[in-house]
C-alpha cells in the first residue's frame, strides 16, 4: 500500500532513492540539499537501504565516485546544489560522454557571487550543455516521482544518460507538503534491476572505459550523446505513460493549464508553476485570457511540444529564475531556437525574476501581464525584463 | 617455436578490430594495442646471443613494452614487431648477451 | 636442460603497442605492478584476475587507452586528472555490493596525485577503502610537457622551473607523498623503484594483500623529462637508491618510530640497532646519479646547490629515523 504522509522535498528525494535501491551513494553536504544524504545515511544505518554510502570529501569526489561505481555496473544516486554542482562540472560531461545512468537530485539554488543559499535555477541550468537529462519538480510529490522516472529513462538502452531532478531550494526542499510514498513492490516492477550492458568492470570480460578520443573519433562519440538525447524524447513519453498506469499520476513534458483560448501564456518551471496557475485563475476571473505552461522536462528540450504550445498563444511570457548575461534567460534562448524558423510565432518575452530566493508575488506577475498586454497592443517593450528589481538600492 | 603471450590478442584484433563507435566510446578488446607495431620506432635493434644468456630474466623484467617474452626453456625471445630499441635490456644484461646495433632497414 | 622459472608470473595485463616513449620507466612499473597484483590475487583469492584499475589522466593513461584500442587486459577506468582515488572509491564500493572478491588498483602519476589529486587521495585513504594507490613518480607533470610538480626534486630543470640568472631550477625540496599517506595511519605505505624491481614487486604484493588502503610510490625514470640516455633508465633509478636520493622504506599503520628501511646497496654501510636501521654511510656520491641526467646539468656549475640537495636528502632520512653520511666526489 502506498503511504500517504507529509514531508519536505529533501526527504521525498531520499525516499525515492531508497525505493530505487541504488547500490552506491556518494554524497557531500551542501545547503539546501544536505538532508538528502543525511536521510539516506539513516536508511543505510537502519538497514532499510542496502547500499554503500561513501562520505566523500567534496562534490567533485562525490560525482567521481558515482562515475566509478556506475562504470563498475551498479545503480548509483547522489544529491547536491549550487556550488557543489558547479564543482562537479567537468565530471558531468564525462558521465554523459561515458553514458552512465547516474541520477542526481538538485536542490535548485543560486550560484555565488554573492554567496546566496536561496532558490533559483542557475545551478542546474548552467549544466544544460552537459548531455544530462533535466527534470524540474513543481512540488514534493513530483520530486519523488521524477527521481523514479529519471532512473527508468536513464537506464533505458536507447538512452543511457545521466539525469538530474531539480526542486527549488527552501520553497520545496524545506517545506512540508503531502506526499504519497509508492509501494516498494510496484517500484520494483516499474524499475527492475539495473543490468549494465556497456559499462562494467568485470575481470571475466575486461574492457577499457574512458579512453582517449582522437579527432578521428571524438565527434562520433559526441554524436551518440546527441542521439541518446533525441531518443530520450520518446522514451520519456513512454515512461510517463507507464508511470501513470502504475502509480496513477500523470506527467507531461510540457503541462498546460487553461491554454486553449489563452492570449498570454506564462511559461515556467518548478514551484513557480504553482504560483502561476493560481495567478492564471485570478486573471481569468478578471476576464483576461491567460494560460500557463510548465516544463517538467528541460533536457532534452521538448521542441515539438513547445511548437504546439506556441500555436495557441499571441504572447509567450517566459518567467525564469536564471540569467545568461547579455542574452537573457536559458528558457528564452531555447524557446527562441525552437520557434525561430516557424512561419508564424507568438511574441516571446523574457522575464527574469526570483533570483537568489526573491519571492515572486502577484504584484510581480501583474507587472509581467502589463508588459505583455502593452506588447499585444503593439507597444514597444524590452525583450528581456528584470521583474521585482529593487531599483531604490541600485544607482 | 615460442609463441608470444599476445598471440591470441593479435589474432583477435586481426579479426575483430573496428573503429565503429561503441556506447560510451569504450575500448572493448583487451590488449588491442597490439595493432600498433611500434617496432617501426627503432633506430637501434637488440642482438641476442643465446649462448651467453644465463636466464637471469632481467631483460624480461625490465622491458617496458614488453617486447621480450620467454620460450619453452625460459630463454628470452625478442619481439621485433614491438621493440622500440631503448637498449635497457642490453644495458642491464649482466653477461653482455645483448648488444644494441644500429638497424639498417 | 632444466627449465628455470621466471621470478614473476608470465601472465600479461599490459600489452605492447602502446605509445610510451622508448625506455619509459613508468611503463616498466605498470607492467610489473599488474603482474604483482595478479600474483597477490591468486595467492589471496585463488583468482589471478581479481582486480580492476582506476587511473588518472597522465602519460600512462594517454599512451595506453586510445579509442578503439587499449593496452590493458584488466578492467580499466579513466575518469579525469585529479580523481583516480575518488573513482577507485566508487569502484570499490560497487564491488563490495556486487560481492566481487579482489582489490582495486588506483594509478596516478605524481602529476595526478601529489598536487591536484591530493584531496581525493586523502579522502580515499581516510575512508579506509580497500584500494592500493600506486603513484608512479617521474618527478614532474610529464604528459603536459615536463612542468614541475611538488614531487620534483630541488635543482631540477623543468619547463616551469628552468635554471637561469635568477633561478637554480626547482627551488623547493621534494614533497614526499608517501609520508603524507603514512600520516593517515593506513596499513601499508612503501616507496619503491624500477631500480629494484624485486623489492617493488614484493611491496606491491604486500600492499595488495592488506585489508584496507595501501600506498606505493615507485620511482620511474623518464628519459624525455630527465634528459637521460634511454638505455640507462634502470641504471639511473638504481643509482638514486644507491646514493641515498631515493630511500626505500615501508611504514605500517603510521608507525613512524619503526620505519622499515631496505638496504640501498651500492656499497653503502648500514648500521642497525635493535633490528632498526639507525645510520647509513653511503659510498656513492649523489653526483653519480645527477650527472647522467640533463635536468641536473646546470648544477655542476653551482656546486653549492648540490650541497643544498645533499642537506635536504639528509633531512628526509632524519624523518625516517636514519642518520646518513653522503660523500662528496673524490677531489
Amino acid at each position: 500500500m502506498p503511504i500517504r504522509t507529509v514531508m519536505k522535498a529533501n526527504e521525498a528525494a531520499a525516499w525515492a532513492a531508497k525505493l530505487a535501491k541504488p547500490k552506491v551513494i556518494a554524497a557531500f553536504p551542501i545547503t539546501p540539499s544536505t538532508l538528502v544524504p543525511e536521510k539516506i545515511s539513516e536508511f543505510v544505518a537502519n538497514g532499510e537501504l542496502d547500499a554503500e554510502f561513501i562520505k566523500v570529501e567534496s562534490e567533485h569526489s562525490a560525482i567521481s565516485a558515482c562515475v566509478g561505481a556506475s562504470a563498475a555496473g551498479v545503480r548509483v544516486f547522489t544529491a547536491t546544489a549550487s556550488q557543489g554542482l558547479a564543482l562537479m562540472h567537468e565530471v558531468l560531461f564525462i558521465a554523459a560522454g561515458m553514458r552512465l545512468p547516474i541520477v542526481m537530485a538538485i536542490g535548485n539554488r543560486s550560484l555565488s557571487a554573492p554567496i546566496n543559499i536561496w532558490n533559483d535555477w542557475q545551478d542546474s541550468i548552467s549544466e544544460r550543455d552537459t548531455g544530462w537529462l533535466q527534470f524540474y519538480a513543481e512540488n514534493n510529490q513530483e520530486a519523488l516521482d521524477l527521481i523514479l522516472i529519471a532512473f527508468k529513462v536513464a537506464e533505458d538502452e536507447r538512452v543511457l544518460l545521466p539525469a538530474m531532478v531539480g526542486f527549488d531550494a527552501f520553497i520545496l526542499t524545506h517545506t512540508v507538503e503531502p506526499v504519497e510514498i509508492p509501494d516498494q513492490e510496484v517500484v520494483d516492477e516499474f524499475l527492475g534491476e539495473y543490468v549494465p550492458k556497456h559499462a562494467y568492470l568485470d575481470p571475466t570480460r575486461p574492457i577499457t572505459q574512458g579512453a582517449l578520443g582522437f579527432p578521428a573519433h571524438y565527434m562520433e562519440a559526441r554524436y551518440t550523446v546527441w542521439e541518446a538525447n533525441e531518443n530520450a524524447k520518446k522514451v520519456i513519453d513512454e515512461v510517463f505513460a507507464e508511470f501513470e498506469r502504475k502509480f496513477g499520476r500523470k506527467y507531461q513534458k510540457v503541462e498546460e493549464y487553461r491554454t486553449d483560448d489563452a492570449e498570454v501564456i506564462f511559461v515556467t518551471m518548478g514551484s513557480l508553476a504553482g504560483t502561476v496557475k493560481e495567478y492564471v485563475d485570478h486573471l481569468r476571473e478578471k476576464g483576461v485570457k491567460a494560460g500557463a505552461a510548465k516544463l517538467t522536462v528541460y533536457r532534452p528540450f521538448p521542441t515539438e511540444e513547445v511548437r504546439k504550445l506556441a500555436k495557441k498563444a499571441k504572447v509567450l511570457a517566459i518567467l525564469e529564475k536564471n540569467i545568461t548575461f547579455s542574452v537573457g534567460g536559458a528558457l528564452f534562448q531555447d524557446f527562441s531556437r525552437a520557434l525561430v524558423n516557424e512561419s508564424e510565432k507568438p511574441i516571446i518575452l523574457d522575464f527574469i525574476l526570483g533570483l537568489g530566493g526573491r519571492d515572486v508575488t502577484f504584484g510581480n506577475l501583474d507587472e509581467v501581464t502589463g508588459i505583455c498586454q502593452k506588447a499585444l497592443a503593439g507597444g514597444k517593450v524590452d525583450e528581456v525584463s528584470w521583474i521585482g528589481l529593487r531599483k531604490e538600492i541600485l544607482e | 617455436m615460442a609463441e608470444s603471450p599476445f598471440k591470441a590478442d593479435i589474432e583477435r584484433v586481426e579479426k575483430e578490430y573496428s573503429e565503429k563507435m561503441t556506447v560510451g566510446a569504450t575500448a572493448t578488446i583487451p590488449g588491442s594495442s597490439v595493432i600498433n607495431k611500434t617496432g617501426s620506432w627503432r633506430v637501434f635493434i637488440p642482438e641476442f646471443n643465446r649462448d651467453k644468456c644465463t636466464r637471469c630474466f632481467l631483460c624480461y623484467i625490465y622491458c617496458p613494452e614488453p617486447a621480450i617474452y620467454l620460450d619453452e626453456e625460459s630463454y628470452p625471445v625478442f619481439d621485433y614487431d614491438y621493440c622500440k630499441g631503448c637498449g635497457i635490456c642490453a644495458n642491464e644484461c649482466p653477461v653482455d648477451a645483448i648488444t644494441m646495433v644500429r638497424e639498417t632497414k | 636442460m632444466a627449465v628455470r622459472k621466471p621470478p614473476i608470473t608470465t601472465r600479461e595485463y599490459w600489452a605492447p603497442g602502446h605509445a610510451a616513449c622508448a625506455g619509459c620507466g613508468c611503463a616498466t612499473a605498470l607492467k610489473l605492478a599488474t603482474k604483482a597484483f595478479s600474483e597477490a590475487m591468486e595467492e589471496r583469492y585463488g583468482d589471478p584476475n581479481a582486480f580492476a584499475i582506476a587511473q588518472a589522466t597522465g602519460c600512462m593513461e594517454v599512451v595506453s587507452a586510445v579509442f578503439p584500442y587499449t593496452a590493458w587486459k584488466a578492467p580499466w577506468l579513466h575518469v579525469a586528472f585529479e580523481n583516480a582515488a575518488a573513482a577507485a572509491s566508487g569502484v570499490e564500493a560497487a564491488w563490495k555490493k556486487l560481492g566481487r572478491k579482489g582489490k582495486i588498483l588506483a594509478i596516478g602519476g605524481d602529476g595526478g596525485t601529489a598536487d591536484i589529486g591530493m584531496q581525493a587521495l586523502s579522502g580515499m585513504l581516510e575512508r579506509w577503502h580497500n584500494v592500493v594507490y600506486l603513484m608512479y613518480d617521474n618527478e614532474a607533470y610529464m604528459n603536459t610537457g615536463i612542468q614541475r610538480s611538488s614531487s620534483t626534486p630541488y635543482g631540477a630543470w623543468t619547463t616551469t622551473s628552468p635554471p637561469g640568472k635568477y633561478s637554480i631550477g626547482e627551488d623547493k625540496p621534494k614533497k614526499w607523498v608517501a609520508l603524507i599517506a603514512a600520516a593517515h595511519q593506513i596499513p601499508y605505505v612503501a616507496t619503491a623503484s624500477i631500480g629494484n624491481p624485486f623489492d617493488f614487486v614484493r611491496k606491491m604484493k604486500k600492499a595488495a594483500k592488506v585489508d584496507g588502503p595501501a600506498f606505493v610510490q615507485v620511482h620511474c625514470t623518464c628519459p624525455t623529462g630527465w634528459k637521460s640516455p634511454l638505455e640507462k633508465g634502470v641504471e639511473i633509478a638504481r643509482l638514486a637508491i644507491e646514493t641515498g636520493v631515493w630511500p626505500l622504506f615501508e611504514i605500517e599503520n603510521g608507525d613512524f618510530h619503526n620505519i622499515k628501511i631496505q638496504s640501498p646497496g651500492g656499497g653503502a654501510k648500514v648500521k642497525r640497532e635493535g633490528g632498526r636501521v639507525v645510520a647509513i654511510e653511503f659510498k656513492k656520491p649523489i653526483e653519480e646519479y645527477l650527472k647522467l641526467q640533463g635536468r641536473f646539468k646546470h648544477l655542476f656549475k653551482r656546486p653549492e646547490a648540490i650541497d643544498q640537495l645533499r642537506e635536504q636528502i639528509k633531512a628526509m632520512w632524519k624523518v625516517l629515523g636514519v642518520e646518513v653520511t653522503l660523500p662528496k666526489p673524490e677531489e
